[in-house]
């Protein structure tokens, strides 16, 4: 433990600290083997790196005021010291690295140990330049779909099942655990196990295209009962619209541009291949993290998603002012 | 006493051959009428010479790399505060696709090659390249997909995929209008280019080293060059393939990377990395040859443990091709796998950590000066070996979960290859500088360049290992504040404009020297291998004599009663062939004559290349201008006009 909280120094040193996107931060379990075994290796390769520093520099300064000719044939001469002291050095190479090699070997184990304990599975299926998220169950009427979002209860180990739907991304939030690619026509799966109650950031780390910068996901470890809270409200059809303003909002989303991509349960809006806006404004951000969840970036994000997340696939579609209001209204009433 | 042997065997003949009767001025003058370059442009362009193509060849490199340079500092000035909008989104990304693509394809592979074509010949003691019109086809064929590249750049229709172009995003589907293809073909082109250049190198090194020069005696650089140009021979043609394929499934709907059609995504990362890996240390190797050859002139004795340190270099040869999952250990493939991969990865720096002993060991044992190679040398210790370490650490799976695509690699690759390429590149400039020129360079600049590259370097790059922990990925063209990104980017960014500057004073430096430096003569660092034997600059034809070898330091052992063998013909170009592991002569053969049509094959092949781009049929048109022209290049010349005595 100490050992860690050195690392996350040293690492905040540098910079304001921040554990929400952080591989030192060691709040997940795989993420906090990832910092003991980060700060074996740092011992040992710095140790490493200050035996050959000592022995250049030294070797630079020993005779630095002889002179400079080349006579007789001394040039092709080595002393008795150098074939001792190079199989002390190839013997001290070899036992450092075969040492982080075992070590990252065990740290691998426990890691793949993880998989045979997960309780429970979330499909992450990623897109450009969003990630759909799905809770499935044997029981239809509780599995749930959202987007760009995933909370999990805190202590519990989950097995994350990656897909992609276009090219390959990469799912990862460090300061859970490693990342791992989403590659079209594969399955691949990644463990989460959290240990602390917080709010994280994750963020696709394989380049896929002109928005890979603007393609987060926000994580919310919480206790199992508000993660069930959670769930359970998730699992309820959207809110009705109760103002007028938000009735002509309602109207224009579920009859016009927006139904054909993104679906909302409970109304006629069923596309499927942007992300579902059922519970859209109990989120935190808005576009895949590109915009913290907030009245005027909605605004922003609605008027002209171009400018904002330029090359999304979600188009400007030119709404009038009356239309955006209703329309801005109806998505904040998605609690 | 080789040449008196040698004299006594050739039977009596009227070609003019050199020798004791023919020798000094007229030697000179005779050889230079036969060597020299024709003049005027069409000569240029005929133009043969080793010594010439090299220097085209590393100046067209730097070029590139003032360019992506460039291109580095506009990165760094976007990324130098959270949510700047000074790139957006769709430039960034072309812009780091075409400074990864020209650093790695364009500068790095290139200015090494150019070197070796430029050093090999002298540094062995013959007159020319193996295959003197291949190596101009190589430049001009390099010159050409460079070109491609860069006016494609400015046409807005440069690549921005990545210059590792990974399918689907490269594909039909989502790689959208002809950036992708672009890219492809640029790369076909530098490796036919590289191709063409090792195949001259390997077999110049093999069949043309002075007699006496043994592999056991070859300059370490030659070795390092040796053990490159085999791993570019069995290396590049793995990215060929991929390349042509990725062409095929955009241009003519082929399959090969569709998942959805049975394709798979994943066999482009394995064809990619196969020659990628390797492909890094096709960069390294090379440098560890100068920083052979530097440490040795500079600490005055031979390098100690020389077989030690060629079975490093074949090692890590070797090792190179078994390492390439370790770009993909975030894909899914079989952890047992993995384990394999890790382990080769870790296992690869035992060489070079031999390598490292063997020349602080000389240092140690001789007597270093500290000149400006030498510090570049000094700064490669200082600034290689955290890379190497870094390397080791994202060796292991569980640490390249996370570090893997965040800064933290790109802090890691950029201290291997700069620190352990272009650090050892700048002292081989400054070494060599003076018997390209004839003239030195400035000590005193040198110097202050080289604090501020070394220094601005680590401002540069250090804190991109905190940002990388921190949760930077790669190739993102902003960044949130509030994660602890903010400082190190900003550090970055300054030192970023540090190191741009001592490049600037590094390039002042050069032209300066170049035109008032001061004159260098034949030797000026009292170095032991042969390139500086003859003038500074050399002569279209290297050696006036071909000299004999009997030490790994002939300078230092010989000097000036370095023996020569003498009798190759004068008036034609012929060269000493010797064999492959004594170097006893072996026969005497013809060496290519200037000509144009290497420059008139490369047009034809880029029209066809270029065209191809656009339709498949360009294949088939294109394939007959590019016969023609291959043709005429390899049309039989009449023989000479002399029986042919023999050499035993």
């Amino acid at each position: 433990m100490m050992r860690r909280i050195w690392v996350f120094a040293a690492s905040c040193a540098l910079s304001a600290c921040s554990g929400v996107q952080n591989a030192a931060a060691g709040e997940g379990a795989e993420s906090a083997r990832f910092v003991d075994l980060f700060t074996f290796f740092l011992v040992i390769c710095a140790i490493m790196y200050l035996l050959v520093m000592t022995a250049l520099v030294v070797a630079v300064w020993r005779r630095r005021r002889a002179p400079l000719t080349v006579e007789d044939r001394s040039h092709h001469q080595t002393s008795a010291l150098v074939t001792p002291a190079l199989i002390a050095w190839i013997a001290l190479v070899v036992v450092g690295l075969t040492a982080l090699t075992v070590a990252s070997f065990f740290t691998d184990r426990s890691n793949a140990a993880d998989a045979r304990k997960a309780a429970m599975t979330v499909k992450v299926t990623a897109n450009q330049w969003w990630w759909d998220v799905e809770y499935s169950s044997s029981d239809p009427s509780k599995t749930l779909r959202t987007a760009n979002e995933i909370h999990l209860p805190v202590g519990i180990a989950v097995r994350v099942l990656l897909r992609s739907n276009d090219v390959i991304h990469s799912f990862w939030v460090p300061s859970l655990a490693g990342k791992q690619d989403l590659i079209p026509g594969r399955t691949t799966d990644v463990q989460l196990l959290p240990r602390k109650i917080g709010l994280y950031r994750g963020q696709c780390a394989e380049f896929c295209g002109v928005q890979h910068t603007q393609m987060a996901l926000d994580i919310t470890v919480e206790s199992k009962a508000d993660f069930q809270g959670w769930y359970a409200a998730q699992l309820k059809p959207a809110q009705a619209p109760a103002t007028p303003l938000e009735l002509a909002g309602y109207r224009y989303v579920t009859t016009r541009e927006c139904s054909s991509c993104h679906n909302i349960s409970g109304t006629p809006a069923g596309g499927q291949v942007a992300p579902d806006l059922t519970h859209f404004a109990s989120r935190r951000s808005i576009a895949a993290g590109t915009l913290p969840m907030a009245k005027g970036n909605l605004y922003g994000w609605i008027a002209d998603p171009q400018s904002q997340k330029p090359g999304s696939h979600m188009p400007t579609v030119g709404l009038a002012p009356n239309e955006l209001h209703a329309v801005v209204a109806y998505l904040e009433r998605l609690k | 006493m080789m040449s008196a042997s040698e004299k006594a065997k050739a039977p009596p003949t009227n070609v003019p051959r050199d020798g004791p009767k023919l020798t000094g001025a007229r030697l000179d003058q005779m050889l230079t009428a036969t060597w020299r370059t024709p003049p005027g442009f069409v000569g240029w362009l005929a133009s043969v010479d080793h010594k010439e193509i090299g220097r085209r060849y590393i100046v067209t490199a730097l070029v590139f790399l003032a360019l992506a340079g460039a291109l580095a500092i506009a990165i760094r000035l976007q990324l130098s505060r959270p949510d700047n909008d000074l790139i957006g989104a769709a430039r960034y990304n072309e812009i780091f696709t075409m400074h990864g693509t020209t650093m790695m394809f364009l500068f790095a592979v290139p200015v090494m090659q150019g070197v070796q074509i430029y050093l090999t010949p002298l540094m062995i003691g013959t007159r020319a390249m193996a295959f003197p019109r291949l190596n101009a086809f190589s430049y001009w064929t390099y010159l050409a997909g460079g070109s491609l590249l860069w006016v494609a750049f400015v046409l807005n229709i440069g690549p921005d995929v990545g210059w590792f172009a990974y399918p689907p995003l490269s594909g039909p589907q989502y790689g959208i209008g002809k950036r992708a293809d672009i890219w492809a073909q640029m790369v076909t082109f530098t490796e036919i280019a590289a191709l063409a250049a090792a195949v001259s190198l390997v077999a110049t090194i093999l069949k043309q080293r002075a007699p006496g020069m043994t592999l056991a005696r070859m300059p370490l650089f030659a070795w390092a060059t040796l053990v490159t140009s085999l791993m570019v021979i069995f290396s590049m043609p793995s990215v060929a393939l991929a390349s042509g394929m990725l062409l095929s499934d955009r241009l003519v709907g082929t399959h090969f990377f569709n998942p959805v059609e049975r394709g798979d995504a994943l066999l482009w990362q394995h064809l990619f990395w196969f020659f990628g890996h390797p492909e890094v240390y096709i960069i390294f190797l090379p440098a560890t040859g100068f920083i052979s050859e530097i440490v040795a002139t500079f600490s005055r004795r031979s390098i100690v443990l020389y077989p030690l340190v060629v079975l490093a270099l074949v090692a890590t040869g070797i090792l190179a091709f078994g390492l390439w999952v370790h770009h993909m250990f975030t894909t899914g493939l079989p952890r047992v796998g993995y384990s394999f991969y890790t382990a080769a990865s870790i296992a690869v720096s035992v060489p070079t950590g031999i390598q490292i002993f063997c020349w602080i060991a000389t240092m140690w044992e001789g007597r270093p000066q500290l000149k400006v190679p030498m510090l570049y040398v000094i700064g490669f210790f200082f600034t290689f070996v955290i890379g190497g370490l870094t390397g080791v650490m994202i060796a292991a799976v569980p640490l390249d979960l996370q570090l893997h695509d965040t800064y933290f690699i790109v802090a890691h690759f950029h201290y291997v290859l700069i620190g352990g390429a272009v650090f050892p590149l700048l002292g081989a400039i400054t070494y060599w500088f003076p018997k390209v020129t004839g003239r030195m360079m400035s000590e005193a600049l040198g110097k202050v360049a080289f604090w501020m590259i070394f220094l601005g370097f680590q401002l540069a790059f250090f804190p991109m290992h905190i940002a990388g922990i921190n949760g930077m990925p790669r190739r993102v063209y902003t960044y949130p504040a509030g994660l602890g990104l903010e400082l190190p980017n900003l550090l970055s960014s300054i030192g970023s404009l540090v190191v741009a500057t001592a490049v600037l004073l590094f390039i002042v430096n050069m032209v300066k020297s170049l035109l008032a430096g001061k004159a260098a003569g034949a030797d000026p660092w009292n170095a032991p291998t042969l390139e500086w034997a003859t003038h500074s600059p050399p002569k279209a034809y290297n050696f006036p004599h071909i000299p004999v070898v009997d030490s790994r330091t002939p300078m230092w052992d010989a000097g000036e009663t370095l023996g020569v063998v003498h009798g190759l013909r004068v008036e034609d170009r012929e060269l000493l062939l010797t064999s492959v592991v004594a170097a006893e002569p072996d026969v005497r053969e013809p060496s290519g004559m200037p000509t144009v049509w290497p420059f008139i094959t490369t047009i034809a092949v880029t029209v066809m290349f270029v065209c191809s781009i656009f339709s498949p049929w360009a294949v088939v048109f294109g394939a007959v201008p590019a016969t023609i022209a291959l043709i005429a290049w390899f049309w039989p010349k009449a023989p000479l006009p002399e029986p042919e005595p023999t050499i035993s």
